[in-house]
């Protein structure tokens, strides 16, 4: 100090941590908000057709701080040029909004979005958290296993940062109270306690999944765009719940062939519609590579509906044959702007097996109950505890 | 640098920029200077203060002035609280030259705070009486559970700026209008608190108007300070809450003052670092640093004015203007010259950014700096005013009450059942119907009765309505 009057000081701010807490907080809600909405953002078309992004943006509404404020876009604003300003000219343009976007309240004028950054699997865990693959079961061959840390010993010797404190503090008391002594002692090194670990292999149950998808000329841009929204959040899901889960992607309109995962998703083609070559080509593959006895499989099929007609009896053949091999075989029927008398659907229902699931969505917020109704977990038997 | 040496190196920087700022005529409080991490100051900056209470909204703030910190889109050097002794937190890691213009730049911020006519009434000991709050705010918390507090200053929040900032001339009018609308109120019944033999000492006065008298619209004059209306009317709130109304309202009438001086303040505070600075002997390295970082902070933009710049330009614009005032201002105005500094410090202790602008903002200022008015047309906003002074008081406008709507209570007992009717006063500009809908239900939450807004939309008066589970509109 030197006379004058101020002070000049440095504390230690590391036990401060109010913004860290209240961020935490925020973050709460921002994930409750996004698990209120879920319906809605699982059909989002920024999602869905994201380009490889890892963080996506997800809008909410709840999350704004509402108070009475003016209309934003009816207001003048005052800006600054750079000497050459002139009337007319553009301060700057808002980007267009993308076609095809829904009826959703972003449209309305002056309206924003606080839009909260997350990934993809943040995203698709909230979405699966109450589910898994049902009926799973340990099957012979654990093609793969993880390897998992788990700390499972106490040790009296050990790196500092895996010391065991309140076995520490117990050997303190323990060895103080054989004095005849209360209380806690000064601890000394033979008083330490440290966790140690072991390497352990998880085996998990294999799984294969049949995606199957109609991609004749019938399924139109909205139809492909729910089938793939639902195949969207099942790859997600799969891949980030279970490390070893195979899929293939089977596209079919009067034939059916194996694809890759981009090409399922992107190629389209036209022409009639024979379902049962699809569950044909199923079949032989199971046959070929995936033994029921060592994997648990499950077949997804996606179409509008519009199926031959002469072909449904086939189809409902090759689903009873399916069922044999299969956990479950879920049909999911896109109800698109036509309306059919006879569709695939109607003909389903005369299947009854617990293990065949079908449903019909209607508009894009039919695609979250759609896996929430295939992913459910059977009650008597619960996915992922039986995976250990 | 090793802390300690840096330390010194400050202190010793801090003792020449004080005596400079003394010397220049600066005139501010005692000084406390504090040196913190980037998340402290972050956090400082969100909550406004080192100490409030707990809010998702400051970890919403937080997280987004953090986040651009960590990308290094934008950075705080230092933040100031009006507080005497005044607290000043300085950024870990900036570097001697940075402090010494953030120093400089402080003590400006600091004789502001001091000297300003709208910071007269302000609560210099805010710093404790936050703590303080924010403390009883965390015993709500686990008295009545958080998720009830929260929700609650949820609600309170939502119309926190509706205060009456001017609370020294407000006084007489309430006065004669409290006295008025006693006939009204008597019949609202107030819960028990540790405070009412306060209010029996209006007793007397009461009891002397003839209590026959025909019954009378409440409040007698529209009341635009929501925040204390709904503190004392309010019927059935329990004491944490009417707390927390209190402490929301003090809070924004400590903040209030510095959003209505926030382009004077900026333009002070950078007005007296580029003063203090030219005088210290900078070497060349030095110089080179110091104009870069001069240059950020002035740096301008096409869709908002920056207060630093304007601000600062204005103060050197009227500075110039006296000392050397034209043959007509000599003339019209009897302007002697040699005024500028005199002027200055004056224009600082009676101003408001809205009488600052109006006075002092010239038609070759609006010229030179080439500000203009834009507008959305389209999917484009595009300037639609160049004029001088269409654009002065365009600015103008847009600070009116702090550019909030200024809305005002009409009757506490509308449709003769407590409920609250408020209106927007309609100047030209239309609220966001959007979230007038998802604040009303906020306003039901503190009030406890149905919620109505007139305002107008399309030129036409409308009505928003909320009855506790839905949202209504009429046209009136």
């Amino acid at each position: 100090m030197s006379g004058t009057n101020f002070i000049i000081s440095r504390e230690d701010w590391s036990l401060h941590r109010k913004g860290e807490i209240d961020r935490e907080r925020h973050r709460e809600k921002v994930r409750e908000a996004i698990k209120k909405n879920l319906a809605d953002i699982v059909s989002e078309e920024s999602i869905i057709m994201h380009d490889g992004r890892k963080i996506i943006k997800v809008p909410i509404r709840s999350l704004d701080e509402f108070h009475f404020r003016f209309d934003y876009g009816k207001q003048k604003h005052g800006g600054q040029g750079d000497g050459s300003s002139k009337k007319g000219d553009v301060v700057y343009t808002e980007p267009q909004k993308g076609p095809g976007k829904g009826k959703g309240a972003g449209e309305e004028p002056g309206v924003d979005y606080y839009e909260a950054d997350v990934t993809i699997d943040e995203l698709a865990a909230m979405i699966f958290e109450d589910l898994g693959l049902p009926n799973l079961e340990q099957k012979k061959k654990p093609e793969i296993a993880s390897e998992s840390v788990e700390y499972n010993d106490v040790r009296k010797k050990g790196i500092a940062s895996n010391i065991d404190r309140k076995r520490t503090i117990k050997e303190a008391i323990k060895r103080n109270a054989l004095k005849g002594e209360r209380g806690l002692p000064k601890i000394t090194p033979e008083d330490l306690r440290f966790k140690t670990w072991d390497l352990t292999y998880k085996f998990e149950s294999n799984a294969v999944v049949l995606a199957m998808m109609d991609t004749s000329g019938s399924m139109g841009p909205f139809e492909k765009y729910i089938a793939r929204s639902f195949f969207f959040w099942m790859v997600r899901f799969l891949r980030t719940k279970y490390n070893n889960v195979q899929i293939v992607f089977l596209a079919h309109h009067t034939e059916a062939k194996e694809t890759t995962e981009e090409e399922f998703f992107t190629k389209g083609t036209s022409g009639g519609t024979r379902c049962s070559s699809v569950y044909k080509l199923a079949l032989e593959i199971i046959e070929k590579r995936y033994s029921p006895q060592d994997y648990n499989i499950y077949a997804f099929h996606f179409s509008d509906g519009d199926n031959l007609v002469s072909d449904n009896d086939k189809c409902i053949r090759l689903i009873k044959e399916l069922l044999e091999v299969c956990n479950l075989v879920g049909y999911g029927e896109i109800e698109g702007s036509y309306y059919y008398t006879s569709t695939l659907k109607t003909t389903y229902k005369r299947i009854n097996n617990p293990n065949f699931t079908w449903v019909s969505i209607k508009d894009k917020s039919g695609v979250y109950p759609a896996l929430k109704k295939f992913f459910s977990q059977a009650p008597d038997q619960s996915g992922s505890s039986n995976l250990s | 640098m090793d802390p300690k040496e840096e330390l010194m190196l400050l202190e010793d920087s801090l003792d020449r920029i004080t005596e400079k700022a003394k010397e220049l005529g600066l005139d501010f409080y005692d000084m406390f200077f504090e040196i913190c991490p980037a998340d402290i100051l972050y956090t400082f900056g969100a909550y406004g203060m080192p100490t409030r209470f707990s809010h998702w909204s400051f970890g919403k703030a937080y997280h987004r002035m953090k986040t651009q910190y960590d990308y290094n889109l934008s950075r705080i050097y230092e933040m100031v609280i009006n507080s005497n002794p005044c607290y000043a937190f300085l950024l870990e890691g900036n570097s001697i030259i940075q402090n010494k213009l953030v120093i400089a730049h402080v003590l400006g911020h600091c004789d502001f705070f001091k000297n300003n006519a709208y910071f007269k009434n302000t609560s210099r000991g805010m710093v404790e009486s936050m703590a303080a709050a924010a403390e009883r705010f965390r015993e709500y918390e686990f008295k009545y559970g958080r998720p009830k507090v929260e929700s609650f200053i949820d609600a309170a929040i939502a119309i926190s700026e509706h205060i009456e900032p001017r609370v020294m001339i407000k006084k007489k009018n309430e006065k004669e209008g409290r006295r008025q609308g006693r006939k009204e109120s008597c019949r609202i019944e107030r819960s028990p608190s540790p405070y009412d033999d306060l209010w029996d000492l209006e007793k007397g006065q009461e009891c002397q108007e003839d209590c026959s008298e025909k019954e009378k619209i409440f409040p007698p004059e529209p009341e635009k300070d929501l925040m204390l209306f709904i503190e004392q009317n309010s019927r059935d709130l329990d004491d944490w809450q009417r707390d927390i109304i209190s402490v929301l309202r003090q809070e924004m009438l400590f903040f209030w003052p510095q959003m209505e001086t926030k382009i004077m303040n900026e333009g002070w505070a950078s007005y007296w670092h580029l003063r203090i600075m030219r005088d210290l002997d900078l070497d060349e390295s030095e110089t080179l640093e110091f104009a870069k970082m001069h240059s950020g902070i002035i740096q301008t933009s096409r869709t908002r004015i920056n207060p630093y710049t304007l601000g600062l330009k204005i103060f050197e614009d009227i500075e110039k203007r006296w000392d050397n005032p034209t043959p007509e201002e000599k003339e019209k105005y009897g302007r002697p010259g040699g005024e500028g500094k005199q002027k200055i410090f004056e224009v600082r202790a009676t101003e408001n950014d809205i009488s600052f602008i109006r006075n002092y903002l010239t038609r070759e200022l609006v010229e030179e700096l080439d500000l203009y008015l834009y507008k959305k047309v389209g999917n484009e906003w595009k300037i639609v005013d160049k004029e001088w002074q269409t654009v002065r008081d365009g600015i103008v406008t847009s600070l009116k009450n702090c550019g909030y709507p200024y809305i005002t209570v009409q009757n506490a007992d509308y449709n003769k059942h407590g409920e609250l009717y408020l209106k927007h006063h309609y100047e030209g500009i239309e609220l966001d119907v959007y979230y007038v809908e998802k604040t009303i239900p906020h306003l039901y939450t503190l009030w406890g009765r149905p919620i109505h807004l007139e305002t107008t939309l399309d030129n036409k008066r409308i009505l928003f309505s909320y009855d506790g589970e839905k949202n209504n509109k009429k046209f009136l």
